[in-house]
């Protein structure tokens, strides 16, 4: 993919501090019952970069990326998407689920136009969309085929076409490539990375995996359980721009990789 | 493969008639008449017209009965799975409904409706649509929460997941209670015509069993399983046709 795009997006801005917030979370607590799930977390999101929830289980990552989504209510705290205070679900976010969440009965077509079709989009034109986004994430010719004929990574590619016919500012994904198979995920991540160049979009991005989310984020936030907290955010910096092959051998990816693993290593039972 | 599955119906069917053919030449009683004896009653009270006119007559509360049990009992059965309250409320009456003897129960409802086509739809009502209700709500409370949730974050309203989501999910085990209840229909509505008055495909059974023609009142009964079966064949194809993706499952299990 061409590298044109990095410079207007703001990732090669010399400071940090440079960058427009697109989402964030303030000072959200959110208890099931007696259970703390998430207490006090702050975070920003940057406009047009991948952030990365990582953190071992029970850390609270997906509960605050329902939250964003609108989707749970947090006890107390606010959430802004484009100094939006957020109150449910909205058209300026689209969700992609862990286990993909089709529709069995509907077609492939179908699936991928629903986000329009219960926005009121005619027929003619929602398919026309979802076509063009069937094509772009490499399904052509199986829009009439249903999920139980597709292979795990199809149905995921499913979901995300679904996710950016919509034309969300902010995707939402949570653990999206935790249930399809080791090459298939290598090539998911790598055309992630493409994604989040040509799409401009913010991508908030839920992962237990240390390596997938310092290979494909612009921003990695550590959740730790038990207080629920952001122990640390890491920016990877100089291999963004190497191209897909070279960032898995880069030295700076493989200190961070260390240097995460070592932080989280006593919260792994 | 279609033919493979064509030529094993023949193949049973063909076991069970000849089956039949062989018992009634023992015979295994005297009531009992061989299947060529009792075709050849079917074809002459179809000949005669007997047939049509009996069916004019049972059809009545069983289409009637079985439209109201489908429609109400979908109905009721979604409520039931949306809400705990009408679960509380409802739920008991089918599950007492279903556990009914319900031949034992005939002489109140004919008490409180007389003779007439009420109690004969009444009793067909009773028989299909407690399992109609309670299959539906329980597929409607087992909608898998992840395809809701997808629901919602894509903006639907409360009556796009109930129509567009939950429906759809619960359809396979909608269908299987409407199979279920339908067939119960039917032998509701022939319970009615043997318990209430004889009309229709009951009185041809009442009335040949009286003069001993054996051989007709195993064609009327013969001739309404053909229809149930025909009936809840063409059932299956109304629900492969709308629900295609669902033939083979869910795609996220």
């Amino acid at each position: 993919m061409p590298q044109t795009s990095a410079a207007e997006t703001g990732t090669d801005a010399t400071e940090d501090t440079a960058f427009e917030i697109a989402v964030s979370t303030r000072n959200i607590s959110k208890n099931f019952g007696d259970v703390e799930a998430l207490n006090d977390l702050s975070l920003e999101f940057p406009l047009g970069q991948l952030t990365s929830l990582l953190g071992p289980s029970g850390c609270g990552k997906t509960t605050l990326l329902k939250i964003i989504a609108g989707l749970l209510e947090p006890t107390s705290g606010e959430v802004e998407v484009n100094g939006q205070k957020v109150t449910g679900p909205g058209p300026d976010r689209a969700f992609v689920f862990q286990d993909f969440a089709l529709l069995p009965w509907a077609s492939v077509i179908r699936n991928v136009a629903f986000g329009l079709e219960l926005r009121g989009v005619a027929r003619s034109e929602r398919e026309a969309v979802a076509e063009s986004y069937i094509k772009q994430v490499g399904l052509a010719g199986f829009e009439n085929a249903y999920p139980h004929e597709l292979s795990g990574g199809m149905r995921q590619r499913v979901g995300l076409a679904r996710a950016l016919a919509v034309d969300a500012e902010v995707l939402l994904m949570d653990e999206p490539f935790s249930a399809v198979d080791e090459q298939t995920r290598r090539k998911f991540q790598e055309d992630l990375l493409g994604l989040v160049q040509d799409q401009k979009k913010t991508f908030i991005f839920v992962t237990h995996s240390i390596e997938e989310a310092v290979y494909v984020s612009d921003q990695v936030a550590i959740l730790l359980p038990r207080p629920s907290r952001v122990s640390e955010i890491i920016r990877p910096s100089s291999f963004r721009g190497k191209g897909v092959d070279n960032i898995r051998r880069d030295p700076e990816y493989l200190d961070i990789v260390d240097e995460i693993w070592t932080s989280l290593r006593r919260y792994v039972e | 493969m279609m033919n493979r599955s064509l030529s094993l119906k023949v193949l049973s069917a063909v076991i069970l008639f000849g089956a039949w053919e062989i018992a009634g030449h023992i015979p295994v009683s005297f009531a009992f008449p061989t299947f060529m004896e009792s075709m050849g009653a079917l074809m002459r009270m179809m000949g005669d017209g007997t047939m049509l006119d009996a069916y004019a007559e049972t059809l009545k509360p069983l289409a009637v009965g079985i439209a109201i049990s489908a429609v109400l009992g979908i109905a009721i059965g979604v409520w039931v799975g949306l809400s705990r309250f009408f679960d509380w409320l409802f739920s008991p009456i089918f599950i007492v409904m279903q556990a009914a003897p319900l031949a034992a129960l005939i002489p109140l409802l004919i008490l409180a409706y007389g003779i007439g086509l009420t109690s004969k739809v009444l009793v067909v009502c009773i028989m299909a649509m407690p399992v109609i209700v309670l299959n539906t709500a329980g597929a409607v409370r087992n909608t898998p929460d992840s395809i809701k949730e997808m629901g919602r974050s894509y903006l639907a309203t409360d009556l796009d997941i109930i129509l567009k989501i939950i429906i759809p999910a619960a359809s396979p085990v909608i269908f299987a209670g409407l199979r279920l209840g339908i067939s119960a229909g039917f032998i509701g509505a022939i319970l009615a015509e043997l318990k209430i008055t004889p009309t229709g495909v009951g009185d041809i059974i009442t009335y040949s069993r009286s003069i001993a023609d054996y051989p007709s009142m195993y064609a009327a009964i013969f001739s309404i399983i053909l229809l149930a079966v025909l009936f809840l064949n063409l059932l299956e194809r109304v629900e492969a046709a709308l629900f295609k993706g669902n033939q083979r499952g869910y795609a996220s299990d």
